[in-house]
């Protein structure tokens, strides 16, 4: 049984028709690539997975729980789709340490010493076990980046999604948060990225989704898709993003 | 002839002139800590259009904020022992200070709260944190840190505001000042020993929460 599914999802911004009817299959471990050009509805497939758009039409089924439209109780998805941002998202008031700490603790209910050692844990996996004492703001784009991945993976979630997590650092900082990335995925973890970094995608990346007018357009194997493109619009895609 | 100034007629008093400052500094305490717990409620109610509470609060802070405080008083001191609602000076005193700074701080706090950016409560609700979780955990500090300067002032605002209160005879600086002034008739000098009294307690409190913010709500320690 693949571990997300999405069937038939259809998604309205008032007249705006984003999704028309998505279907998708992320399986255990799989790296998936969302690209297309901004308004294709990329962001917008990518944030339904997590319930931070309600879908109108269709069926969402993460790790087996289903989630139909206009449907309620989005907690126990949450907890198995983490989420990382394009602008990261801390909490400024908090110290790295306590951010990572905050869900397991409240949500979870975990003792103080068990989530410590688990925050230590995922700081030293983004290689920041030395910054649990400082804020946010005392780090650069990069780490703060690194830190919204340990605290993703704090809650231990089946899936991880990446809402264009590298467009907002600056060019010297993208490879550090990106290295940590290719080591989830080595690890196994399943990811669903949205992303501009095409050769990161190519690289990384198992399955590539080209979305279009709030639809697959086309999909398939990175490497394969993008030597060789069948759509016009998604050679014409891969040529504007490589001239650039 | 010249006036010849007498400040010892006045500090002959100055048991009286203490206790008053005393009672001002413990009302504005119960009224400022009373007064934005109460806003804090009331912004939540506005800022998350809570079915019932927003009505109320918007109505309350209305009325609150465009009707004087002294009339806010007597109502509740002269007024409400109609309805069976007696109370002391000092009770009348400090629910109309609570009341007034609630409505006030209602609107300051709301404007906080309504500042948070979007990716925080994203942030938040990714993590499966409940909306309350969130406000508690992630909302409220930041907000209160946004609105503290603007909260001192309506804090020390109020503490001004309670020299109104001795119009219902509460014992506090300005009745002092009052009883004193009519005793030596030593107007200038009784109060100006007054208001430097508080220009000294403002000056004080303002202090005092600054420390407060930094300490607790701002918490950077840098």
């Amino acid at each position: 049984m693949s571990l997300v599914k999405l069937t038939g999802v259809h998604k309205h911004f008032g007249t705006n028709h984003v999704l028309k009817g998505v279907d998708l299959a992320v399986e255990q471990g799989d790296v998936v690539a969302l690209i297309g050009r901004s308004g294709s509805g990329k962001s917008t497939l990518l944030r339904t997975i997590n319930g931070l758009e309600r879908i109108d039409e269709g069926e969402l089924l993460v790790d087996g729980a289903a989630l139909h439209a206009g449907q309620g109780d989005l907690r126990a998805l949450r907890q198995k789709v983490g989420m990382i941002f394009q602008q990261f998202n801390l909490f400024p008031h908090l110290t790295v340490g306590e951010n990572v700490m905050l869900a397991p603790t409240v949500v979870k209910r975990r003792s103080k010493a068990e989530t410590e050692a688990l925050a230590r844990e995922m700081l030293d996996k983004v290689g920041l076990a030395d910054k649990f004492a400082s804020y946010p703001e005392q780090l650069s784009g990069g780490q703060q980046q690194r830190v919204a991945i340990a605290r993703a993976l704090a809650m231990q979630p089946r899936v991880l999604l990446c809402d264009e997590i590298t467009s907002a650092l600056d060019p010297e900082l993208v490879s550090e948060v990106l290295a940590v990335v290719r080591q989830l995925a080595r690890e196994g973890m399943t990811l669903i990225m949205v992303t501009h970094e095409m050769r990161f995608a190519r690289e990384v990346g198992n399955k590539l989704i080209f979305m279009h007018h709030g639809r697959i357009h086309e999909s398939g194997d990175p490497r394969e898709v993008f030597a060789d493109p069948r759509t016009p619009e998604l050679a014409n895609f891969i040529g504007a993003v490589q001239a650039h | 002839m010249a006036y010849r100034f007498d400040f010892a007629a006045v500090f002959q008093h100055s048991d009286l002139l203490l206790a008053g400052a005393g009672f001002t500094l413990a009302l504005t305490a119960v009224g400022a800590a009373a007064g934005i717990a109460l806003g804090i409620l009331g912004a939540v109610s506005r800022a998350w259009r809570l079915p019932l509470l927003n009505g109320l609060f918007g109505v309350y802070v209305e009325v609150i904020r465009n009707t004087p405080f002294l009339v806010q008083l007597f109502f509740i001191f002269f007024g409400l022992p109609a309805l069976g609602v007696k109370m002391t000076e000092w009770q009348a005193a400090v629910l109309a200070m609570v009341i007034n700074l609630g409505a006030y701080s209602t609107e300051i706090i709301r404007a906080g709260i309504q500042a948070t950016p979007r990716g925080q409560l994203e942030a938040a609700e990714s993590l499966a944190l409940t909306r309350l979780q969130a406000f508690r955990h992630v909302v409220l500090r930041p907000a209160l840190a946004r609105i503290w300067p603007a909260l001192n002032s309506q804090v020390i605002i109020v503490m001004l505001g309670s020299a109104v209160c001795s119009q219902i005879a509460t014992e506090e600086l300005t009745f002092a000042a009052n009883f004193i002034q009519s005793r030596n008739f030593r107007a200038f000098e009784t109060y100006l020993v007054t208001t430097a009294m508080y220009l000294f307690m403002a000056l004080l409190i303002r202090q005092v929460l600054a420390w407060v913010g930094r300490r607790f709500v701002i918490g950077r320690t840098r």
